[in-house]
């Protein structure tokens, strides 16, 4: 018996290892190649361990940038367009959605359903369904190459609101009746007793919807015609242009690190929070 | 399911409301409602002359050569990224639920992929398999391989599945683990004492347990592989070489943004649209609240 159970975590920990590395292997090489000089990459002589360029590398990425198409955008500016996308995204989504679930769950008012039921429809249309129309509303309302353009359409969140429906209900009768004896009104209510309550929830969600707003892709690609207001994730594929051997892969790859850095920590140092929104949001 | 005790404002409720509801119909309603018009409408080659002409531009498109070869270029790749990205994610599951050293540390790092932007993903592993600096793709060469995904449908179609399953992977991971996790052990100790091995135990208890996870996750990685993968394919391929990696979605995307054909594109969105719709259905109908955490 025990020698099976020694047997059964070696293997455990043989597959364990094969998947950690198949996952972590490209990363690892876009780390190298993030610190060799072009020559070395171009000629496809880039060894598999570090080498001796990374600060300047990561100076240049971060500090002027590369590529054909977006040359002179420093990766720290596409940053600070994707940091403000990814905040104003799941800040916006969380605000809105506690409002309109706490309207939904805690009143009573002709049209409640119906509402409700408009909201909950949204999940059946993710914006790459609706793309061209889409495109051309923000373009009627003047919103195109603009931050407002990047993030308003997609603060809407039947997911978010959905959660918050759930917790709400959860919230035990009593609580609202000692709050109305106190003599709280709905907004008061809503202040001191629901959003503390909704902490943790705020917090996995958060995890997730900045994830999401981090890496969106097509929206960007439609909505952003400067090159300064360009997303990292946008910026990158950029640079590649036509992928050729002149390329800057170096610099490519300082600034795929980078554009990896903030969701991946966020998914490894809140972990909890993430996996909690994870498993809620997707039910 | 409604609550008992409530607030009695009657106007509160609509102000709270308001913003989700305008944006909304605003970015939801109104353009899903116009690309269902322009999917019947057809304009003349000067933008002058707009004709509605019932579901033409559908029977245009179904009969298409170019969208039926979409179709499968979708179903093909849907299908391969759904069962790679489930597999693997299930043997890793299975391996770390079990009793071993270091479990969180492995969960740790089998997790963060899903954090990486579907193109950004693209990109590290263009940098693999580049033909002529990727460490893979030159080896290949070397090997004699004629490998050039930029030239071969087949490779480059293989290339973007290859991204699409490795960035899902962690996602399925994690909801397999915890499928797992909620078999009770005792069940399984009892099974063991019964004499059943290993094999046994995982074809009688545990995935018939798994299963409703197990659906959830199909219907989830279907919707991923046909929508959230745009990123990867426009990074990595353009839906080239030919049409070899376009599709559906990328598609719609390049029918109406680069050859402004708003009727035809319109109509493949309402399409997916209806695909859409389907697989949330079947996804609430069947699955609602049998998977448990």
């Amino acid at each position: 018996m025990k020698g099976h159970s020694l047997n059964g975590n070696w293997q455990a920990h043989f597959f364990l290892v094969i998947g950690v590395a198949v996952l972590a292997f490209p990363v690892y090489l876009a780390m190298i190649g993030s610190t060799w000089d072009a020559g070395t990459i171009a000629r496809g002589e880039m060894p598999l361990f570090p080498g001796p360029d990374m600060i300047s590398n990561y100076q240049q990425a971060w500090g002027s940038g590369s590529g054909q198409r977006v040359m002179g955008v420093p990766a720290a500016t596409m940053m600070l367009n994707s940091l403000v996308m990814a905040l104003t995204i799941s800040l916006g989504k969380i605000a809105i959605s506690l409002l309109s679930a706490y309207a939904v769950v805690f009143f009573r008012f002709p049209g409640r359903m119906f509402f409700f039921w408009m909201i909950f429809v949204t999940l059946m249309l993710p914006v790459e369904v609706r793309i061209i129309p889409t495109y051309k509303v923000v373009s009627d309302l003047g919103m195109i190459d603009s931050y407002m353009g990047l993030t308003i359409p997609l603060i809407a969140s039947a997911t978010a609101t959905l959660l918050f429906r759930q917790f709400f209900l959860t919230i035990p009768d009593e609580l609202v009746e000692a709050a109305r004896i106190d003599g709280a009104g709905p907004l008061r209510f809503f202040w001191d007793t629901v959003l503390p309550l909704s902490r943790t929830n705020m917090a996995a969600l958060f995890v997730i919807m900045f994830i999401y707003g981090w890496n969106q892709y097509l929206w960007p690609l439609l909505i952003t015609t400067s090159k300064e207001m360009s997303t990292i994730v946008i910026g990158i594929v950029k640079m590649i242009g036509t992928g050729d051997a002149q390329t800057d892969w170096q610099i490519i790859m300082a600034a795929t690190i980078l554009a990896m850095l903030p969701p991946v920590m966020i998914v490894i140092f809140m972990q909890r929070w993430f996996v909690k929104g994870l498993v809620d949001s997707d039910k | 399911m409604q609550r008992r005790v409530i607030f009695s404002n009657k106007r509160l409720p609509y102000l709270l409301l308001v913003p989700q509801l305008a944006i909304t119909v605003v970015f939801f309603f109104w353009p899903a409602f116009q690309a269902i018009l322009w999917s019947m409408l057809r304009q003349d080659p000067f933008g002058l002359r707009t004709e509605f002409i019932w579901f033409d531009n559908y029977a245009v498109i179904l009969s298409d050569p170019l969208y039926l070869n979409s179709v499968k270029t979708t179903f093909i790749f849907a299908f391969s990224v759904t069962t790679i990205a489930m597999a693997s994610a299930l043997l890793l599951a299975f391996m770390a639920d079990k009793h071993i050293r270091g479990a969180g540390a492995y969960k740790t790092m089998l997790i963060w992929p899903y954090a990486v932007a579907p193109a950004v993903a693209a990109v590290l592993w263009l940098f693999i398999f580049h033909p002529n600096i990727g460490y893979f793709g030159r080896a290949m060469r070397e090997l004699g391989v004629l490998w050039d995904y930029k030239l071969n449908g087949n490779q480059a179609l293989s290339l973007v599945i290859l991204v699409a399953s490795w960035k899902q992977v962690s996602y399925n991971f994690l909801f397999f683990l915890a499928a797992l996790q909620s078999i009770p052990k005792s069940v399984l100790e009892a099974a063991s004492i019964d004499g059943a091995g290993s094999t046994r135990q995982f074809w009688t208890i545990v995935f018939p347990l798994i299963s409703p996870t197990s659906f959830f996750l199909l219907m989830v990685n279907m919707v991923y592989s046909f929508f959230d993968t745009f990123g990867v394919i426009h990074a990595l391929t353009g839906g080239g070489p030919g049409k070899a990696t376009e599709t559906l979605i990328f598609k719609v995307y390049s029918d109406g943004v680069l050859f402004l054909d708003l009727g035809g594109s319109s109509a493949q969105s309402v399409i997916l649209m209806i695909i859409v719709i389907g697989l949330t259905a079947i996804q609430f109908r069947y699955v609602e609240r049998k998977v448990h955490y």
